[in-house]
């Protein structure tokens, strides 16, 4: 690379705290969240925006974070795994996907709880049709999906209740 | 994975980036959705020296419905068009919006950039391609507007010269007596289709009066296929024309073998993705409501 390439200065908030960072362009959103703020709950699982495992919510709409540029997220609010808890209680998401065995080696399961409180801050009674098609972007290699299922029906159930 | 570097340049108005693109030169390239160029970037396949990332360019997603037709701004996201209002009325619209890879990649990905980028496998031009579309171009020369029918030339091609960009999208709203519908066929949900089928028919009693049917993923461009059009029109739509249409569109795509599957099965499958949305789109052209969407495992 013979030429300089500027940084950009950004402002964006990560789980409620606010940031002011220079990047360079080519940062990826994940990139940024892992390496610079070492929030390392969100995973780089295919990094070519097919898996899911970087998930994140940009402004309340989930999004592949290794498909952003971290400037793009300047200004914006941004939710990961570990915004989810609150003063040392797990999150209703994060109790259901625990209390139905949602998870086996875990890799997957940011992702798949932030595309699942995108899913039931809207709707509290999913159908097994609309939670296909809210997971159909986050791939899980364990499981079968049978208890991630009943994981987001039991969240939907305790967040109507929240 | 790390795309090269690169300049970043963040527009305040179309006008400003189509002025941007000009004054950067060839190696400058927009970032819409980046749901298609991100991924090109990080594998190196693309490798532009600049991005001009029209994000922040304000009033640039919007749905309205002004004269008969609807404008989609360009940076208009699929989730934007997937939950409005506008599905319920123009069907083959939710059917495309609504089935596009993933809930995160509609959240991001344009229409104007799909348009844009005309990749063999993208969804909007083949359902759009069914319809009255113009593209609404604009470069620092002035503005013009493209039926869609001449805007895509070739894979990844389009008349959009280096410095214009797209601005809006305006589809004429479809009659009365008339149905659309839009099935493609992929092997999981973030993938493009292997195959897909755009179908607009307008029925008078039983007979079909008009009939738009274009394939996508089966060609360089999506291939419009006008045998099939005339087997079904002023007849019946009943297994025998059906057939001919089917028959019609095997010999008019043109797939490439590749890992999703054989030249002869992406023919078969094109036929008889065409023969169901030909069937949901009669059914709507009766007023029925049906839903329908990419078909994946």
């Amino acid at each position: 690379m013979p030429e300089t390439i500027d940084k950009v200065a950004i402002q964006l908030k990560v789980n409620g705290k606010p940031y002011s960072l220079a990047v360079e362009p080519r940062t990826l959103l994940v990139e940024l969240l892992r390496e610079e703020l070492n929030l390392t709950g969100t995973h780089v699982g295919c990094d070519t925006t097919y898996c899911g495992a970087c998930t994140v919510l940009l402004n309340g709409a989930s999004v592949k974070s290794c498909t952003m540029f971290a400037v793009q997220a300047d200004g914006a609010e941004i939710l990961t795994v570990e915004g989810l808890a609150k003063d040392g209680k797990l999150h209703p998401i994060q109790k259901a996907f625990g209390d139905s065995y949602g998870l086996q080696c875990g890799y997957c399961t940011p992702g798949l709880m932030l595309s699942t409180f995108q899913l039931v801050t809207k709707n509290h009674e999913p159908s097994e049709n609309e939670i296909r098609k809210a997971i159909a972007g986050n791939t899980c290699r364990c499981t079968g999906y049978q208890n991630i299922f009943k994981a987001i029906r039991l969240a939907a159930q305790n967040m109507k209740g929240a | 994975m790390y795309p090269r570097p690169f300049h970043y340049h963040r527009a305040g108005s179309l006008p400003e980036a189509a002025t941007m693109l000009s004054q950067l030169g060839d190696d400058a390239k927009l970032l819409a959705g980046g749901q298609s160029l991100i991924p090109l970037m990080k594998l190196r396949f693309a490798n532009p020296s600049h991005l001009v990332d029209l994000n922040f360019v304000p009033g640039t997603s919007y749905i309205n419905e002004q004269n008969g037709a609807v404008r989609f701004g360009a940076l208009t996201r699929h989730s934007e068009i997937e939950n409005s209002s506008i599905g319920v009325r123009f069907p083959i619209l939710h059917d495309c919006a609504a089935g596009i890879a993933d809930v995160q990649i509609r959240n991001r990905g344009t229409i104007g950039g799909s348009l844009a980028e005309a990749d063999p496998s993208g969804d909007w031009a083949a359902v759009l391609l069914t319809q009255k579309t113009e593209i609404w171009c604009l470069s620092p020369r002035g503005e013009r507007s493209v039926p869609l029918t001449d805007f895509i030339t070739d894979a990844y091609t389009t008349v959009l010269e280096h410095d214009e960009l797209v601005r809006e999208i305006s589809v004429e709203v479809p009659g009365k007596g008339t149905g659309g519908a839009y099935l493609a066929f992929k092997r999981s949900a973030p993938v493009y289709p292997t195959a897909s089928a755009a179908v607009q028919i307008t029925m008078e009693g039983d007979i079909c009066k008009d009939a738009h049917l274009v394939l996508g993923c089966v060609g360089l461009v999506p291939v419009r296929a006008t045998a099939a059009a005339d087997a079904l029109r002023d007849r019946r739509i009943d297994d025998k024309s059906v057939a001919a249409a089917m028959d019609a569109v095997r010999e008019a795509v043109d797939p490439q073998a590749d890992m999703r599957g054989s030249a002869e099965y992406k023919r078969t499958l094109a036929a008889a993705l065409v023969k169901r949305a030909i069937e949901v789109a009669v059914r709507r052209a009766r007023g029925e409501r049906v839903e329908v969407s990419h078909i994946y495992a």
